[in-house]
C-alpha cells in the first residue's frame, strides 16, 4: 500500500472509529432542555438563603400553596380552596387531593405548618406574618388553619410571594430543620425531581420530569395555573465564560441563557436560530444603600442631598447602554406594579446639584469623604460606582470610591466599622422587582436599627406605615399607604433606586412556551425537532 | 538512590506545614466573608452571626487553624461552606478534567515541540529554524483565550467539526471524551510547544558543539542517528526540567482554558471557591497543586539519572 493510500485509510478508520465511539446519547428519546443559568448551583436550601438561584432551583423542586399569576394577582397553587372566617382572623385552607412528594408520600396539613414555620422565621415578608399568627392548628390532613391576632393583608401575599424568600412547601421532617441550617434532603412536591447523583457542583445540575405531579386545571400564568412539564430533563449547565456560553447557544449545545450580557445581545439577535425573550416584564431595580449609622450618611439631610445629585438615566446608560432594555422609573415600587406612584418624587434624581450643595451646606456637610464600595466583577453592576462618584462629586460630596470584587462588597457591607477603618457609606446593588413590590417586602425599606439588613436605618415613623401597610386588607387602602411610605422615605432616605432595567433570555428558536414571570420556570417549555 | 527519595519525602512534610499555615491565614487575612456571601442581600446582622457560628467562624483564627489541622492530619479535609459535600469529593470530581487536559496537552507538546526544537537545531540559521522560532514567540505572546475563541470560531461554530464547550468523562464514550479535549488541548499546548521548542533548540544546539559529536559524526554515524543517539539524549536534561515545570503549572494554571471551553476542572474550582471564600475547598486545593509540585520536581530530579548516568544523589 503507498504512503497516500495508507494515510487515506487510516483517516477514513479514524473517522469511523471516532463516530462509532462518540457516546452514542442514550438520551436521545428524552427531550433534554439544556439552559446555562446566571450562578452555579451551590446550596439546595431556598430557605437558608436568598440567593436567586437557589429560588429558582425552589421552583423546580418545590411547590407553593399560592402563586402570583401575570396579572399580579395572588391565585391558589397546592390549596384546592380557602375560606376566611367574618373577621378575618381565620384562614382555613385545604390542599388538593393527590398532592405527593417526590418520594411518593402524601403532603399533609403538618407539612405545610412545618414549612411556614420555618419560611417565617427566614423571610421579611414572612417574619411580620408570623407577628399576626396567633396559631396554625392542624384540621385535617389536607386541612389547616392560619389564626390571626388581628386582620392582616398579608396572609395571601406573604404565601403567594414570588421572589425570595418564596414560602417552598417541604416535607415536615425536613421543615422542622433549623432555619439556620442548610436542608440537605432535597425531596419537594414540585414538577421537577432533582437528581442528587447527577448534580455535579461547578458543572451542572439535573432535574427529570415528576411523573406524578398533579398540574393544576388552569392554564399557566405567570407563577400561577397549571404546571405541565413538557420536556423529560432539564440540565443547568454552568458555563463561566458569557462568549462561550453564546458560541454554545449558536451551535445548538445549549438551548437557553436565562441572562446574557447585554453587549452581546446584538449577536445574538443577528442568530438565525436565536430569539430574545423578555421573561420578566416588571424586570430589575438599581439601588444605592446608605450605610445610615456612619458620618454623614446618619444625618437624613445629607442622604437628601443625595437624592438631588443623582439621576437615573446616567447609571442606566452607562451599564445597561440600550434604552430598549431599561426605564427611568420615580416609582419605589416599580413602574408597571400595582403600587407605582411617583408621589414626593418632583424634583428629585434629576441631578440638581445646586440643591444639592445647598442642602449640604443646610446640613453643615464638613466633607468627610464617602466611602463608596465598587464592585469590579459583575458586568451588571461594575460601571454603576463610577456614576455615582461623578454625580455626587458634582454635587459637592467627597468621594473615595473603593474598587473590590462583589465578594469583598458583600462583606464589607455587614460591617459596622467606621468607613476610615473598613467601614463603609454607601455601596449599589440590584434587585429582581418582585421582591421589591410592597413596603413590606423591600427589604431596604426595613427601618427597625439593627433587626434591619446592613445599612440599618432606623426610623419610627416608618416602620408605623409598614405595619400599618401589614394590618390593612383593603388594596386601595394599601396603595394609599404605600404612598405615604414613599413620601416618609423623601424625608428618611433609606437607599435611592437607579432606575429600571430588564434582561431578556436568549433561547434557541426551538424552544416555546416559555412563560412570562419574575423567576425562570421550566414547566410548559417545549423543544421541537428534539 | 531510595535513601535520597526518602529524604527528599520527608523534607516535603515542613514544605506542607508552611504551605498549610501560609494558605490558611491569607484567606483569613483577606477581606470576604463567607457568611456575608451565603446569607444575601436582606440579611440582617442576627443572620450573617448565626451562620457564622454554624460554619465555626466565630471562633479565634488560631482555634480554627488547629481543628482544621487536626481533621487534615486525619485525612478529612472538611465539608464545603457551599456545597455540603466533602471536599475531597468535590477534589476528586474535579480532578479527572484536569489530570486529562494536562496529560492531552502535554502529549501534544511533547511530540511537537521535541521535533520542532531538533529541526530548528540541525537546520540552524534557515529559514525553517526562524519558522519555528517565529512561532515561539508568537505562541508565547498570544494569550491563551485568543487562541481558544479563534480556533472556536473556526472548528466549532463555521465547520461545526467539534463542541464549543463541555467535557465527557472517558467512561461515557472515547469518541466524546476525545472531540471535547482536542481544541482546549491544542490551544494549552501553544505556548507549551513554543517553550519546550524554544528550549530543546537551544540545548541540541549546544550539543551539537561538543567534542563527542564530532567523534560520532567522524566514525561515520549518519546524521538522524547522531542527532537522536547522541545529540538528543545528551540535551534531554535542560528538556525535561521543562516538561517537569510544564506539568506543574498545568494541573494549576489551566483555569483560562478551563473557563474558555467550560471544562470542570481544579483551575475552575479554585477561581470560584477563593471568589467564594469557600475557605476548605481553597486550603485543599492549595495544599494539593503544592504536593504535585513537590513530587513532580522530585520526579524530574530522578528521571536526571536516568538520562544522565553521571549523576548520582
Amino acid at each position: 500500500m503507498s504512503t497516500s493510500r495508507w494515510l487515506k485509510t487510516a483517516a477514513l478508520g479514524a473517522v469511523a472509529g471516532f463516530a462509532a465511539l462518540s457516546g452514542t446519547p442514550n438520551a436521545a428519546a428524552q427531550v433534554t432542555v439544556r439552559a446555562v443559568m446566571h450562578s452555579d448551583l451551590k446550596i439546595l436550601d431556598p430557605i437558608w438563603t436568598t440567593a436567586y438561584i437557589q429560588r429558582n432551583y425552589g421552583y423546580m423542586v418545590y411547590d407553593t400553596l399560592f402563586a402570583t399569576d401575570a396579572d399580579g394577582q395572588v391565585k391558589p397553587q397546592m390549596i384546592e380552596h380557602y375560606e376566611v372566617s367574618p373577621d378575618q382572623l381565620s384562614y382555613t385552607m385545604t390542599l388538593r387531593d393527590g398532592l405527593l412528594w417526590h418520594d411518593g408520600k402524601p403532603v399533609t396539613a403538618e407539612d405545610c405548618v412545618a414549612s411556614i414555620k420555618r419560611w417565617g422565621a427566614k423571610d421579611t415578608m414572612g417574619q411580620k406574618l408570623l407577628t399576626f399568627v396567633k396559631d396554625m392548628p392542624v384540621v385535617n390532613a389536607r386541612t389547616f388553619r392560619i389564626v390571626l391576632s388581628s386582620p392582616t393583608g398579608l396572609v395571601l401575599a406573604g404565601l403567594g410571594k414570588p421572589s425570595s424568600n418564596t414560602p417552598f412547601m417541604m416535607p415536615k421532617r425536613v421543615a422542622e430543620t433549623s432555619p439556620s441550617e442548610q436542608i440537605s434532603d432535597t425531596t419537594g412536591s414540585g414538577p421537577f425531581v432533582f437528581k442528587r447523583d447527577e448534580w455535579k457542583p461547578g458543572d451542572k445540575a439535573v432535574f427529570v420530569k415528576f411523573d406524578k405531579y398533579k398540574p393544576r386545571a388552569e392554564p399557566p400564568s405567570g407563577l400561577a395555573g397549571g404546571k405541565v412539564v413538557k420536556v423529560d430533563r432539564v440540565e443547568w449547565k454552568v458555563v463561566a465564560d458569557q462568549q462561550t456560553a453564546m458560541n454554545a447557544l449558536f451551535a445548538g449545545e445549549v438551548d437557553y441563557i436565562e441572562q446574557p450580557q447585554h453587549d452581546l445581545l446584538p449577536l445574538m439577535k443577528a442568530d438565525k436560530n436565536v430569539k430574545l425573550v423578555d421573561v420578566n416584564p416588571l424586570g430589575n431595580q438599581y439601588a444605592l444603600r446608605f450605610n445610615t449609622t456612619a458620618k454623614p450618611f446618619d444625618n437624613p439631610k445629607i442622604r437628601q442631598a443625595v437624592l438631588y445629585a443623582l439621576n437615573q438615566e446616567d447609571f442606566l446608560k452607562a451599564t445597561i447602554g440600550d434604552p430598549q432594555y431599561y426605564k427611568v422609573c420615580k416609582a419605589m415600587f416599580v413602574c408597571g406594579a400595582p403600587l407605582a406612584s411617583t408621589k414626593g418624587m418632583d424634583g428629585l434624581l434629576e441631578s440638581n446639584f445646586a440643591k444639592s450643595k445647598a442642602l449640604l451646606k443646610e446640613a453643615g456637610y464638613d466633607d468627610t469623604p464617602i466611602v463608596l464600595l465598587h464592585s469590579t466583577d459583575l458586568q451588571v453592576l461594575t460601571n454603576l460606582a463610577p456614576v455615582a462618584k461623578s454625580l455626587l462629586e458634582k454635587g459637592g460630596f467627597k468621594v473615595d470610591m473603593q474598587s473590590m470584587d462583589w465578594q469583598s462588597v458583600v462583606a464589607r457591607r455587614a460591617k459596622k466599622d467606621p468607613p476610615s477603618q473598613g467601614g463603609w457609606n454607601a455601596m449599589i446593588t440590584s434587585w429582581v422587582s418582585a421582591d421589591i413590590l410592597n413596603p413590606v417586602s423591600t427589604a431596604f425599606l426595613n427601618a427597625s436599627c439593627d433587626k434591619a439588613p446592613f445599612g440599618w436605618p432606623c426610623d419610627a415613623e416608618l416602620e408605623r406605615l409598614r405595619d400599618q401597610f401589614a394590618r390593612e386588607t383593603d388594596p386601595a387602602k394599601q396603595k394609599a399607604i404605600a404612598e405615604a411610605v414613599q413620601l416618609r422615605w423623601t424625608q428618611y432616605p433609606t437607599h435611592v433606586f437607579l432606575g429600571q432595567w430588564y434582561q431578556p433570555s436568549a433561547v434557541r428558536k426551538n424552544i416555546n412556551g416559555i412563560i412570562v414571570a419574575p423567576v425562570p420556570v421550566f414547566w410548559n417549555m417545549t423543544k421541537s425537532g428534539a | 538512590m531510595f535513601a535520597y527519595i526518602g529524604r527528599r519525602l520527608l523534607a516535603t512534610i515542613p514544605v506542607m506545614a508552611v504551605v498549610a499555615v501560609f494558605v490558611f491565614m491569607m484567606l483569613r487575612l483577606t477581606s470576604g466573608d463567607p457568611a456575608a456571601i451565603i446569607a444575601g442581600n436582606a440579611a440582617t446582622a442576627q443572620d450573617i452571626l448565626d451562620i457564622r457560628q454554624k460554619l465555626g467562624l466565630d471562633q479565634p483564627i488560631v482555634t480554627q487553624f488547629f481543628i482544621w489541622l487536626g481533621h487534615v492530619l486525619t485525612g478529612d479535609f472538611g465539608e464545603s461552606f457551599f456545597y455540603k459535600k466533602q471536599v475531597a469529593d468535590i477534589i476528586a470530581d474535579r480532578a479527572g478534567p484536569t489530570l486529562a487536559l494536562a496529560a492531552c496537552t502535554l502529549g501534544i507538546s511533547v511530540l511537537v515541540a521535541v521535533p520542532l526544537g531538533v529541526i530548528a537545531a540541525y537546520r540552524r540559521g534557515t529559514w525553517l529554524d526562524r519558522l519555528v522560532m517565529g512561532f515561539s514567540v508568537l505562541g508565547f505572546s498570544v494569550p491563551v483565550f485568543v487562541i481558544g475563541y479563534a480556533l472556536i470560531y473556526v472548528f466549532a461554530i463555521k465547520l461545526n467539526w467539534l463542541p464549543v464547550q463541555g467535557y465527557q468523562p472517558l467512561a461515557d464514550g472515547i469518541g466524546g471524551f476525545f472531540a471535547r479535549l482536542i481544541l482546549p488541548s491544542v490551544t494549552l499546548s501553544v505556548i507549551y510547544i513554543a517553550l519546550i521548542a524554544r528550549i530543546t533548540r537551544t540545548s541540541v544546539i549546544e550539543v551539537l558543539g561538543e567534542d563527542y559529536i564530532r567523534t560520532a559524526r567522524a566514525k561515520g554515524l549518519s546524521s538522524r542517528v547522531v542527532l537522536m543517539r547522541h545529540a538528543l539524549r545528551n540535551a534531554a536534561v535542560p528538556i525535561v526540567t521543562v516538561i517537569g515545570i510544564g506539568v506543574a503549572l498545568l494541573i494549576g494554571g489551566v483555569v483560562v482554558t478551563e473557563s474558555v471551553f467550560s471544562i470542570p476542572g481544579l483551575g475552575r474550582l479554585t477561581v470560584d471557591a477563593v471568589l467564594a471564600r469557600d475557605y476548605p475547598t481553597v486550603q485543599a486545593v492549595i495544599l494539593l497543586f503544592s504536593l504535585a509540585y513537590v513530587l513532580i520536581n522530585l520526579l524530574v530530579d530522578v528521571t536526571y539519572t536516568l538520562l544522565d548516568p553521571r549523576i548520582r544523589y
